[in-house]
C-alpha cells in the first residue's frame, strides 16, 4: 500500500546478499567485508526507520504483503511480510544494535584470520533475524528461525579448533532443536486446524478473529483448546531459543563464541526471538472460548480506537489489548484482571519467573565475566516472558528492546575488557581497571545500572518496573511476582559484584599469569581503540535515552504496540508508584548487599575466596556449579539416552543382526549347496568327461610320435596283413 | 636259354645293387649302387623290347634323379659317412616286416591264376607313334604331368632357396 | 611273367626294408625310388605280355610314373636340404616335431 511496505523486503535481503558475496570472497581479502556489511545494515536501518514512522503514524493498522510461494494441488503456500509497530520496532532495534556490533567487531576481530568469514556469518545471522521479525507467515518465520540457529551454531563454533567451542556449538544446536520440534509440531497443528500459516491475511490469517474463534472452540480429548495446545507447542520453540528452563543450559556455554557474537546473538537479538515469537502470537495464547464475552465487553472501548482504521487490523486481539491496557492503566483494568489467565499464560509466567530467579542466583557465583552476563541474559529473558504473560506484548517487548541495548552494551564492554586484558575472562584476574580503561568503565557502568534497575534515568528500570508491576497486578498468582522480585535483588547484587571484581580493587592479573607460565611479556591492560569504544558510547546513550518511550507518564510504546495513538498521561496511579517503590527497594537492597560484600572488603588476590563462599559454602557450591543442571541432565536424560542407545544397539546387533545373519547364512548355505552340486556333479561329470577325452587323446597321440618310420612300419605291417588275408581267404 | 640267362643276370644285378645301395654306410656309394640298379632296370626294359621306356629310365633315373641325390648328399652331410649307427632304432622290425610282406606277396604271386603266358611282343612303337599318342589320346595326362613337374620344380627351388636373412624367431 | 612279378616284389621289399631300417632321410628317398621302380617293372612287363600290344597304356603309365618320381625326388630332396639347414641333421628319428 505504500512505498515502504514494498521495499521492506530489502532489509533482510541486503545482509543476505552481503553474506553471499562474502562467502565467495577469498579469506585473504579482508578489506571489503566490514564496510560492506555495515553499509547494508545502515541502509536497512534507514528503511526500518521509515517503516517505523509509517507504522507509528497509524499504530492499530497491520499492513501485510502476501504472495504465493508455491502451490501443490489445490492449496497454495503463501508467505509474506508484515509491517506493524511490533515488527517495525524490532527492525529498527536489530539493524541498529547489529550495526554497532558490526562496528565493534572491526576492532575486536581485527587479528583474526577468518575476518571475512566472520562477517559473512554475522550478515547471514542478521538477515535471518530480520526475516523472523518481519515475516507474516509462521512458515517463513520458522525457516528464518532455523537459519538463525544455523548461524548461531556457526558463530559459537567460530573458533572450532577449540574443543570446548565445538562442543558448545553442538550443545546449542541440539538444545534449540529440542524446542524447535515443539515449534514445528505446533505449526503443523495450526495448519491442520486453520489451513493457513499466514498471520494476517485480511481476516483469513490465523491470528485473526475467525481463526482464533475456531481454534479456541476446537478442543482435543483432554478438554484443552486447540489454541492452547498450539500456543504451548510454539512456546516450546521459544523456550529453546530464548534459553528458558529447562532448556537454558546451552546459552551460557554459547559464550565460547567471539564476544561480539555473544553480544549480538546471545544477548540482544536471537535469544529475544523467542520472546518476539510469543509476543507475535500473543492473540493465540490469550484466545479462550470464554473470551467471547470479554470481547463484547471491551468492544466499545476498542471500537473508538479502531473505527478509523479500515484495513487489516488485529481485530482478534482484544484480550491482549486488554492486558496491555491493564498494564498501562491498572486502575481501569480491574475488571479484566478478575478473569483468570489462560493455561498458556500461566505456563509462560511460571517458566519466566523461575528462570529469572534461578539464572540470577547462578550468576552470583560465576567467575567468568561472559558467563555472568550469559546467566544474566537468561534471567532477563525470564523477566520478559513474565512480562509477556502478565502484562501483554507491550510489557515484554519493552523490556526486550531496552535489554537488547544495555545487554549488547554490557557484552561489548566485556569484550573490550577481555580484549584489553589479553583474552583474560576470569574476573578474579582483573580488578582496578577503571583507571586504565575509563571509557569502557563508564559505558559499562551505564549498562550495569540499566540492568540492575537504577531508578529514573535508566531504561532498564522502567521496563523491569513495568514487568514487576504487571506481575503484581496479575490475576493468576502472586508467586511469580515474588520470584521476580528476588531475581531483581539478585540482579543488582551480581552486577555490583562483577563491577567490584572487574573495575575496582587492585589488579590481580600479573602474578597469576606468570604462574600459568605465560611466555609473552604481559603488558598492562589498555584501553580499546576508538572503533570499539564508539559503539559502547552509542549504546550507552541509547540505554539511557530509551527511557523516554516507556515511562508511565508517556507510555508511547505501549500505546503504539496496543494499536492506540500515543497520549500523555497526566496522573500516575498509586499502583504504579507502589510498584516503582518496590523495585527501587529491590535494586537498593541488591546494591547495598553487593557493596557490603564486595566493595568494602575488596579481594586482593586471585586465590581469595569469595565472601559468600566462606559464609555459605554449600549453597555457593550449588550455585557455582550452576545448580548441577547439566549434571542432572547427564544423569537423567544422558543415562536414559545412553541406555536407549545401548538397547537399540543390542536390538540391532542381536535381534536384527541375528535375523540378518540368519538370512545371510541361509543364502550362504544355499550358495554352498549350489556350489557343491556344481563342483561335484556337474563339474565332476564334465571334468571327468573332459579328462577321459584328454586321456584317450593322449594315448592316441602316443602313436603319433612324429617318427615317420614308425608310421611306415605300421603301414607296411598293415599291407602285409592285408596281403596275407587275401592269400588265405 | 639265353633269354632266361640274361633275365636272371639282370634280376640278380638289380636286386644285389638295390640291397647294396641300401646297406652301405657311405651315402655316395649308396647313390652309385642305386644308379647301377637303375641301369639294370633299364637293361631289363630293353630286354622286354621297350626301348623308349628303357631310355627314359636311363636318362631320368640315372641321369637326373641320381645326380640330384648325389647333390643332396653332398649339400647335407658333406658326403661323409654317417656318425653313429646308420640303422634306425627299430630296424629289425622294419626288415622283418619287409620280409613278411615279401613272403606274402610272393605267395600271392605264386597263387595267382597264371593268365595265358602271352608271347612277348617284339614290335615296338616308334617315337612318332608315341608322340602322336601323347598329343592325342594322352594329351590331358601330359598336360597334367607337365603342370605337376613345373610346380615341383618351382616348389623345389623355393624350398631349397637360401634365405637372404634367416629370421631369428623361426623354429629350428 | 612270374619272374617279373617276383622281381618286382623283391625289389619293392628291399626298398621298403631300406625305408624302414635306415635313419638317413636320403636313404629313405632312395628306398622310395626303388619301390617306384618295382612298380614300373610291372607296368612294362604286363604291357609287353598283354594281348593288345599296340595299346601304349602301360608304357605311358611307366613314363608318367617316372615323371612323378622325378618330381617327388626333386621336392623331397629340397625338403631334405631345408630340414638340414634348420636342424643340421637329416636323421629321421630326430624329426619328431609333429608328434602328438
Amino acid at each position: 500500500m505504500t512505498g515502504v511496505l514494498d521495499i521492506l523486503w530489502l532489509i533482510p535481503a541486503l545482509p543476505l546478499l552481503v553474506s553471499a558475496i562474502l562467502s565467495l570472497t577469498p579469506a585473504r581479502v579482508k578489506g571489503g567485508a566490514a564496510p560492506l556489511s555495515i553499509g547494508a545494515l545502515g541502509l536497512g536501518f534507514l528503511i526500518a526507520c521509515a517503516a517505523l514512522a509509517e507504522a507509528v503514524s497509524d499504530p492499530g493498522q497491520v499492513r501485510a504483503h502476501n504472495f504465493t510461494w508455491f502451490e501443490f494441488g489445490s492449496s497454495a503456500v503463501k508467505i509474506g511480510w508484515v509491517l506493524d509497530p511490533l515488527s517495525a520496532l524490532m527492525l529498527v532495534m536489530v539493524t541498529f544494535v547489529a550495526g554497532w556490533i558490526f562496528v565493534f567487531s572491526i576492532g575486536y576481530m581485527s587479528h583474526d584470520e577468518n575476518f571475512t568469514r566472520f562477517y559473512c556469518f554475522l550478515s547471514l545471522f542478521t538477515s535471518a533475524m530480520l526475516g523472523v521479525v518481519m515475516s507474516n507467515s509462521l512458515l517463513m518465520l520458522f525457516a528464518c528461525w532455523e537459519v538463525m540457529g544455523l548461524a548461531s551454531y556457526l558463530l559459537i563454533g567460530f573458533w572450532h579448533h577449540r574443543p570446548s567451542a565445538a562442543a558448545a556449538a553442538r550443545k546449542a544446536f541440539i538444545y534449540t532443536r529440542i524446542g524447535d520440534i515443539g515449534f514445528l509440531l505446533g505449526m503443523l497443528w495450526l495448519y491442520a486446524e486453520t489451513g493457513t500459516l499466514l498471520l494476517y491475511d485480511n481476516g483469513a490469517g490465523c491470528l485473526e478473529a475467525n481463526a482464533l474463534t475456531q481454534l479456541a472452540g476446537a478442543a482435543i480429548s483432554t478438554g484443552m483448546a486447540a489454541s492452547t495446545g498450539i500456543a504451548l507447542l510454539l512456546f516450546c520453540g521459544a523456550i529453546g531459543k530464548s534459553g528458558q528452563i529447562p532448556l537454558h543450559v546451552w546459552l551460557p556455554d554459547a559464550m565460547e563464541g567471539p564476544t561480539p557474537v555473544s553480544a549480538l546473538i546471545h544477548a540482544a537479538t536471537m535469544v529475544a526471538a523467542g520472546v518476539f515469537l510469543m509476543a507475535r502470537i500473543h492473540p493465540l495464547s490469550t484466545a479462550t472460548a470464554s473470551a467471547k464475552p470479554i470481547v463484547t465487553a471491551t468492544a466499545p472501548a476498542n471500537a473508538t480506537a479502531q473505527s478509523a482504521q479500515p484495513a487489516v487490523r488485529m481485530e482478534a486481539a482484544p484480550k491482549s489489548q486488554a492486558h496491555a491496557e491493564a498494564a498501562a492503566k491498572p486502575t481501569e483494568a480491574g475488571g479484566d484482571s478478575t478473569s483468570s489467565p489462560t493455561l498458556t499464560l500461566n505456563v509462560m509466567a511460571w517458566v519466566g519467573a523461575l528462570t529469572a530467579l534461578l539464572a540470577s542466583l547462578v550468576a552470583v557465583a560465576q567467575y567468568d565475566i561472559k558467563r555472568i552476563l550469559a546467566y544474566s541474559t537468561v534471567s532477563q529473558l525470564g523477566f520478559m516472558f513474565l512480562g509477556l504473560a502478565t502484562g501483554g506484548p507491550a510489557v515484554g517487548v519493552f523490556h526486550l528492546l531496552t535489554h537488547a541495548f544495555f545487554k549488547a552494551l554490557l557484552f561489548l564492554g566485556a569484550g573490550s575488557v577481555i580484549h584489553g586484558c589479553h583474552e583474560e575472562q576470569d574476573i578474579r584476574r582483573m580488578g582496578g581497571l577503571w583507571r586504565r580503561m575509563p571509557a569502557t568503565f563508564g559505558t559499562y557502568a551505564v549498562g550495569m545500572m540499566a540492568l540492575s534497575g537504577v531508578p529514573l534515568l535508566f531504561s532498564g528500570f522502567w521496563s523491569k518496573d513495568e514487568i514487576l508491576h504487571s506481575a503484581l497486578a496479575w490475576s493468576g498468582s502472586k508467586w511469580p511476582f515474588a520470584l521476580g522480585l528476588v531475581a531483581a535483588v539478585a540482579t543488582a547484587f551480581y552486577m555490583t559484584r562483577q563491577m567490584a571484581y572487574v573495575f575496582f580493587g587492585p589488579h590481580r592479573g600479573h602474578p597469576a599469569m606468570y604462574e600459568q607460565g605465560h611466555r609473552i611479556p604481559v603488558t598492562q591492560p589498555h584501553e580499546s581503540p576508538m572503533v570499539m569504544t564508539l559503539p559502547l558510547g552509542v549504546l550507552a546513550a541509547c540505554a539511557i535515552l530509551l527511557t523516554v518511550v516507556g515511562t508511565p507518564m508517556w507510555p508511547w510504546l505501549h500505546s503504539v504496540l496496543s494499536g492506540h495513538a500515543p497520549e500523555v498521561r497526566r496522573e500516575v496511579s498509586v499502583g504504579v508508584l507502589f510498584a516503582m517503590l518496590i523495585s527501587i527497594l529491590a535494586a537498593g537492597t541488591g546494591f547495598t548487599a553487593g557493596w557490603i560484600c564486595y566493595m568494602r572488603r575488596r579481594a586482593s588476590g586471585f586465590n581469595d575466596g569469595d565472601p559468600l563462599q566462606t559464609r555459605i559454602p554449600s549453597i555457593w557450591r550449588c550455585l557455582e556449579s550452576r545448580g548441577w543442571i547439566d549434571e542432572l541432565y547427564k544423569m537423567s536424560f544422558g543415562i536414559w539416552t545412553a541406555a536407549a542407545g545401548r538397547f537399540c544397539d543390542w536390538l540391532d546387533r542381536i535381534v536384527l543382526g541375528g535375523g540378518v545373519r540368519m538370512i545371510q547364512n541361509a543364502a550362504l548355505a544355499t550358495a554352498w549347496m549350489g556350489r557343491l552340486w556344481d563342483e561335484f556333479f556337474l563339474n565332476g561329470g564334465f571334468a571327468r568327461g573332459c579328462e577321459q577325452t584328454r586321456n584317450s587323446a593322449d594315448r592316441a597321440s602316443l602313436v603319433q610320435n612324429g617318427q615317420i618310420q614308425r608310421y611306415l612300419r605300421i603301414l607296411a605291417g598293415a599291407l602285409a596283413l592285408v596281403a596275407l588275408w587275401i592269400i588265405w581267404k | 636259354m639265353p633269354t632266361d640267362v640274361i633275365l636272371w643276370i639282370l634280376g640278380g644285378l638289380i636286386l644285389i645293387s638295390a640291397v647294396m645301395s641300401l646297406a652301405l654306410r657311405n651315402l655316395i656309394h649308396c647313390a652309385l649302387f642305386l644308379m647301377v640298379c637303375f641301369l639294370g632296370l633299364a637293361g631289363l626294359y630293353l630286354h622286354l623290347n621297350a626301348v623308349f621306356s628303357g631310355l627314359v629310365q636311363a636318362l631320368v633315373y640315372v641321369g637326373a634323379v641320381g645326380i640330384i641325390l648325389i647333390f643332396a648328399i653332398l649339400l647335407t652331410e658333406g658326403g661323409g659317412t654317417e656318425t653313429g649307427s646308420h640303422l634306425g632304432s627299430q630296424w629289425r622290425t622294419g626288415i622283418g616286416l619287409a620280409v613278411l610282406l615279401a613272403f606274402a606277396l610272393l605267395g600271392a604271386v605264386s597263387n595267382s591264376p597264371q593268365t595265358t603266358q602271352a608271347a612277348r611282343h617284339t614290335e615296338e612303337p616308334t617315337v612318332r607313334e608315341i608322340g602322336l599318342k601323347l598329343m592325342t589320346d594322352y594329351l590331358l595326362p601330359l598336360q597334367t604331368i607337365g603342370l605337376l613337374l613345373t610346380a615341383a620344380a618351382i616348389g623345389a627351388v623355393v624350398l631349397a632357396m637360401q634365405e637372404p636373412k634367416p629370421r631369428k624367431d623361426e623354429t629350428p | 611273367m612270374t619272374f617279373y612279378l617276383a622281381l618286382s616284389v623283391l625289389l619293392f621289399c628291399v626298398g621298403l626294408a631300406g625305408v624302414l631300417a635306415r635313419r638317413h632321410a636320403i636313404m629313405a628317398l632312395i628306398g622310395i625310388e626303388l619301390m617306384l621302380n618295382a612298380a614300373n617293372i610291372n607296368f612294362i612287363a604286363f604291357w609287353r605280355h598283354s594281348s593288345a600290344a599296340d595299346d601304349l597304356s602301360g608304357m605311358f603309365w611307366m613314363i608318367f610314373s617316372v615323371a612323378i618320381a622325378a618330381a617327388e625326388a626333386a621336392v623331397g630332396l629340397a625338403l631334405v636340404i631345408l630340414v638340414f639347414r634348420h636342424r643340421r641333421s637329416v636323421r629321421l628319428d630326430e624329426l619328431e616335431s609333429l608328434k602328438g
